[in-house]
């Protein structure tokens, strides 16, 4: 494990404890930028590069421009009067530490039994990627391509400004 | 003596690096690359801003600036001279962190982008296998800088502005990525090198660059009109038109920040008439057969400067579209066309070579276009005013 | 940690940022903070599929990088039906937070 993954890695983890601990919101959308940026690296040292730029192109150029537009619209970013955290903020801490308790454990037990070393670097084209798409994974390609439009459309008439009964 | 030419930059980075001990030869040979873009482009970008300032005087019938030098030469000069010693003013409510990290994060986003462009044969920094989608997530992150600008300044213009040309941006980075995908399912590949090596055939001296095909005619000019939307450039910039919004995002940046935002957006449109001159101009390959002695290199930066030279003729010459006609462009004409020029392009690799496939992609495009402008241009019958109050 | 195979490194991340999602998305009281954790909790598993592909037995199979790029799609379908869902709350409601909205009475 090189000294770029625990740099990488440590982006990431500071981005994400940014995210949630700050107070001002689109403070919080651009450590979430960072905590995708620094992911990002790390899909790209993984050589996972189809999707590390995919990461980059969809979640930085999209996710945190819609969260930022959406902190904008409900005038999220005015510092709130009561505080930030909810009022049982005890009991979701200790909920998101028996979890990661129980998942470093589980890790951690298993550590012999997990591939060790590092495998070759394998040599994924985007001609293999694009051949997967279309052999094997086609049938999820066209169901993700009916999620995404249905998405759109249900996103654009949830939040679409309802017609007036105007006058007429 | 032509092949020396053509290589001359390559064999000149192989014979500096060559003095360095063999374990750090790559990385030499790669920061050797980065400051070589890193000095190129904006030296350009200062050359390309005279060029603008006269160009645009002349199209408005007067001359541009001609007291700096010899016809306004050294204007870039006074430029930087004048950026660098005004006073940096940041007002007392804008946060203070994002406002200093905005143009950074833009310039830096910017220069990413020429890491894959190849500027000449066998002269690109890093020949990544999806290079085209490296080149679009480093635009789409160009957007975050432009927001960051407009809100930490705190000033309801530059929120107006940035949110303007953040949703402008969104928009035309649609069409941006449909009419190159035309290309890439053309060419087999993501590769940029790939796609200039496929342009690099000649036929009867006439060359093989994809502009010279239907579906690569109608997919240039889409890209252009998404590129000249995508950089905020007049037809397109009402979130920086002057009379609208002040200076829209950048109000609150004065010296080297505004500086930086300049450089930024000259940049991007180095770029993304890089990207236009690899997918559909043939990059680095030469008009006719027989010019092929003319080093690639030249090429690649002619075809550039012609582009911005069509950008900037355009600015000169077009009035200003208003934000909502711009949407409506956008997602009514430009983006239906683009995925009719997808089908069109499948189609004219299906059917085969012959005089066939030229005449019925010429058809389809040309009566799709007109169909769709006849449909665009019919007067809506203009109802009573409907007023829309904010929340 | 007994042996420090990169794979274990990657999936510790993973399970850090996970729990750290999570904790924001219980403790937040704004909307979009809570969907704010639901994106890091679905980088986090995103980042799972890939250390496992990179790392598992059969690479070339790319099942893990597609499964991956199948969820980067799905997350961002879901924020924006989401991020649509508060704004219309927002409009309705005339605030995000959630602990003043407990009830289902508009």
């Amino acid at each position: 494990m090189s000294l770029v993954f625990y740099l990488f890695a440590a982006l990431t983890l500071a981005g994400g404890l940014a995210a949630v601990l700050l107070k001002n919101t689109i403070h919080c959308a651009l450590a979430l930028t960072v905590a995708f940026a620094g992911l990002a690296l790390l899909f790209l040292d993984l050589d996972a590069q189809f999707a590390g730029f995919a990461q980059i192109l969809v979640y930085i150029g999209a996710v945190a421009i819609l969260v930022v537009f959406a902190i904008l619209l409900t005038r999220s970013s005015e510092t709130p009067k009561d505080g930030v955290y909810s009022k049982n903020w005890l009991a979701g801490l200790a909920i998101a530490a028996g979890v990661f308790a129980v998942l470093a454990w589980a890790v951690l037990q298993s550590a012999g039994g997990l591939p060790q070393g590092a495998a070759a670097t394998p040599a994924v084209t985007v001609l293999q990627i694009g051949n997967a798409l279309l052999g094997r994974y086609v049938l999820p390609l066209e169901i993700v391509a009916l999620l995404l439009t249905a998405a759109m459309i249900g996103a654009v008439i949830v939040a679409m400004h309802e017609k007036e009964r105007a006058q007429r | 003596m032509v092949e020396r030419m053509d290589q001359v930059f390559v064999l000149f980075a192989h014979w500096l690096v060559g003095f360095l001990p063999a374990g750090w030869q790559p990385v030499a040979a790669v920061l050797l690359s980065v400051v070589v873009i890193i000095c190129l482009f904006p030296a350009l970008f200062a050359l390309t801003t005279v060029l603008e300032r006269k160009g645009l005087g002349r199209i408005q019938n007067r001359i541009g600036p001609n007291r700096t030098g010899p016809f306004g030469i050294l204007q870039p000069v006074a430029d930087g001279i004048k950026s660098l010693t005004k006073e940096d003013i940041v007002p007392l409510s804008a946060d203070a962190v994002v406002h200093f990290l905005a143009p950074l994060v833009l310039v830096v986003t910017v220069f990413m982008g020429f890491a894959v462009l190849p500027m000449g044969r066998g002269m690109v920094l890093a020949d990544i296998d999806a290079g085209l989608l490296f080149f679009f997530a480093m635009g789409a992150s160009t957007e975050l800088s432009v927001f960051m600008a407009g809100w930490s300044s705190r000033n309801k213009y530059s929120l107006l502005g940035a949110m303007r040309a953040v949703a402008q941006m969104i928009s035309y980075e649609v069409p941006l990525l449909m009419s190159s995908v035309a290309v890439v399912m053309i060419t087999g590949s993501l590769s940029l090198s790939r796609i200039v090596e496929a342009q690099n055939h000649y036929t009867w001296g006439l060359p093989h660059w994809y502009i010279f095909t239907p579906w690569g005619l109608a997919g240039f000019v889409m890209y252009a009109i998404a590129a000249t939307a995508e950089t905020n450039r007049s037809p397109f910039d009402l979130p920086e038109g002057e009379s609208e919004l002040v200076a829209g995002y950048h109000t609150e940046y004065s010296g080297f920040k505004f500086a930086l935002f300049f450089l930024g957006e000259y940049l991007a449109m180095f770029s993304i008439s890089g990207l236009g001159t690899t997918l559909f101009l043939g990059g680095w390959s030469a008009p006719f057969s027989f010019l092929g002695w003319v080093p690639s290199w030249i090429w690649f930066f002619s075809k550039l400067m012609l582009s911005i030279c069509v950008f900037i003729w355009l600015r000169g010459t077009l009035p200003r579209l208003r934000q909502d006609q711009l949407m409506n462009f956008a997602w009514k004409f430009v983006l239906p066309m683009t995925l009719l020029n997808l089908m069109v392009a499948a189609l004219w690799r299906f059917l085969g070579d012959g005089w066939e496939r030229w005449v019925i992609c010429s058809a389809i495009l040309l009566l799709a276009y007109l169909a769709m402008g006849w449909l665009g241009m019919r007067q809506g019958h203009i109802g009573p005013r409907r007023y829309r109050y904010a929340d | 940690m007994s042996q420090a195979t990169p794979l274990a490194g990657c999936l510790l991340v993973a399970a850090l940022l996970f729990s750290i999602g999570l904790a924001g998305a219980l403790t937040r009281r704004n909307a979009i903070l809570v969907l704010i954790g639901i994106e890091l909790m679905l980088n986090a598993a995103n980042l799972n599929l890939i250390a496992f592909w990179r790392y598992g037995p059969h690479p070339e199979a790319l099942t893990g990088m597609m499964f991956a790029i199948f969820s980067i799609a799905v997350a961002a379908a879901e924020a924006a039906v989401g991020l649509g869902l508060v704004i219309q709350v927002h409009r309705h409601a005339r605030s995000t937070d959630l602990d003043a909205m407990n009830r289902m009475k508009g």
